[in-house]
């Protein structure tokens, strides 16, 4: 599966509970949906919780070095 | 005059020169001001013009490593003030002002400076919205390139983790102003863009003078944020500072703050409008699922077994025969009425009746005749009886017995009322009371 960004995502999430408000699918859709709908829920919860808190400093040094050093605020 | 006569000529040269001196040493260094009109530069480099009010004019020139220190381009019809000393070219015989420094009266040449590269970017289309790229809604990872230890930093990461606690930040620092601000700023912009690939750049600053944000002002940076491939959100200044990067930028935010606003969703947000649609979903599939009983439930319901249906048929039949039954009575009942109806009125009819009531009409008349005629024979009678009376009364022979006769001729019985009618020995016949007589007459006496 393409990794999805997390906006496409909500937008899916959005219209599955637009089309399942609208009342006229068949069971086995809404059923379809729903597990759809919870599937894409899910996955944004996760990309919301997946990026790890991490401040850096990135630095150049003369040589084209990049060096990568926690964020300290003096 | 005089000093023709005293011998003492001037050469060209001499006087030129001499004028030269004068010119040169009495104007070393001046402030002019005027207004720029036929401006050229040529293949040379240098700026040749003239300098002018409404009055006079005057020529000017300026040579390249001075123009190299200007932060504008002069222009026809600028007004300027400018440094100058003046200097008299002896081949030709004429005075230029030769320009040291310029700078646009009025405004100051920062800000004619930002006006020209604004229109230059402008027409190079750097600031059109078609070059601007989409900012991705929720970056996993954000580059800012901003002072190490200015507050707009601080700002930035106070709001970033406030918004999105676990966001991904990389703090490039550079110098925000001075001569190595400029480069620092795009080579930042180049390191994100070929190594960190972050999702977005912040590019961020305090707010200071014109002369402060020059860097973010400069044509350098202009180039480099348009040429980035990672889209990026200025934060620059105070919300009234406007700066070139601004325009040029994907998106422009009006201070730091907001431009960490603008690139990181509200993560509690984002949950709650997630969990707000899950619930959704499970509300909604729960009511199609009890809709969806119902209905089946109410079909069920509505469903019927043979039973009923056979039973329904003969309540039918049945309901049908006691309408016929009903239907027939009702008919048989209504002729016999009719029937009794007319025979009684044959009954009536009949001949036996009207024999008798012929016979009863008979004896009536019968009656009615008898009646009548009694009636009539009594009056008959006693008119008889009436008129008999009379009739005696009137009998000749009643008159005859008191003594009256009655003369009548023999021959035809004719009664004698006058003795003239008689002739000598007619017979005559005397009827009286009792008897009669037959005579003649012997005389007449009239």
């Amino acid at each position: 599966m393409v990794k999805k960004t997390f906006e496409t995502s909500l937008k899916e999430l959005e219209e599955i509970v637009r089309q399942m408000e609208s009342g006229d699918l068949c069971l086995e859709d809404a059923v379809k949906k729903y597990e759809a709908g919870m599937k894409q829920s899910k996955y944004c919860l996760d990309l919301l919780d997946k990026t790890e808190k991490k401040i850096s400093r990135i630095t150049n040094d003369k040589d084209g070095n990049i060096k990568k050093l926690p964020f300290e605020d003096k | 005059m005089t000093e023709k006569n005293t011998g003492h000529i001037y050469t060209v040269s001499k006087l030129t020169r001499e004028i030269k001196f004068l010119l040169e040493e009495t104007y070393p260094f001046i402030w002019v001001t005027g207004e720029i009109s036929n401006y050229s530069v040529p293949f040379s480099g240098h700026s040749y013009f003239t300098i002018k009010d409404r009055k006079a004019v005057i020529s000017a020139v300026m040579f390249k490593n001075q123009k190299q220190k200007l932060l504008f381009n002069p222009e026809n019809g600028m007004k300027i003030i400018g440094m100058a000393r003046l200097s008299l070219y002896e081949p030709r015989g004429t005075y230029q002002l030769i320009f040291e420094y310029l700078e646009p009266e009025g405004a100051g040449s920062m800000q004619v400076a930002f006006e020209q590269l604004k229109t230059k970017l402008a027409d190079k289309g750097f600031f059109d919205d078609s070059c601007k790229k989409p900012i991705v809604f929720f970056p996993s990872s954000i580059s800012v390139i901003s002072s190490g230890t200015g507050a707009a930093v601080r700002d930035i990461i106070n709001i970033a983790i406030r918004r999105f606690p676990n966001c991904s930040i990389d703090i490039l620092p550079v110098k925000v102003q001075g001569n190595e601000s400029e480069n620092e700023i795009c080579d930042a912009i180049a390191l994100v863009n070929n190594h960190l690939k972050s999702d977005l750049i912040i590019l961020a600053r305090g707010g200071g003078s014109l002369e402060d944000l020059s860097a973010f002002n400069s044509e350098a940076v202009a180039n480099a944020i348009f040429k980035s491939i990672v889209p990026i959100i200025t934060g620059v200044g105070h919300e009234t500072d406007f700066t070139i990067a601004d325009f040029v930028a994907d998106l422009r935010a009006p201070t730091p703050s907001a431009a960490a606003e603008l690139a990181l969703p509200d993560k509690n947000h984002l949950i709650q409008r997630i969990s707000t649609l899950q619930e959704s979903l499970n509300r909604l599939l729960k009511i199609k699922i009890y809709d969806l009983k119902q209905n089946v439930m109410d079909l069920t319901s509505r469903l019927k077994s043979p039973d009923t249906v056979v039973h329904d048929f003969r309540f039918r039949l049945e309901d049908y025969e006691s309408r016929l039954i009903n239907m027939m009575k009702h008919y048989i009942h209504y002729n016999k009425d009719k029937c009794l109806w007319l025979s009684e009125l044959l009954y009536t009819k009949k001949p036996e009746k009207k024999i008798s009531d012929l016979r009863q009409y008979v004896k009536t008349l019968s009656k009615s005749l008898i009646d009548n005629f009694q009636k009539n024979f009594q009056e008959v009678r006693s008119t008889y009886i009436e008129l008999n009376s009379k009739l005696q009364t009137l009998n000749p022979k009643a008159v005859l017995k008191r003594g009256y006769s009655i003369s009548r001729f023999v021959t035809d019985k004719r009664v004698i009322r006058n003795s003239i009618e008689t002739k000598k020995n007619d017979k005559i016949e005397i009827v009286l009371s009792k008897g009669r007589l037959i005579t003649r007459v012997e005389k007449i006496n009239g």
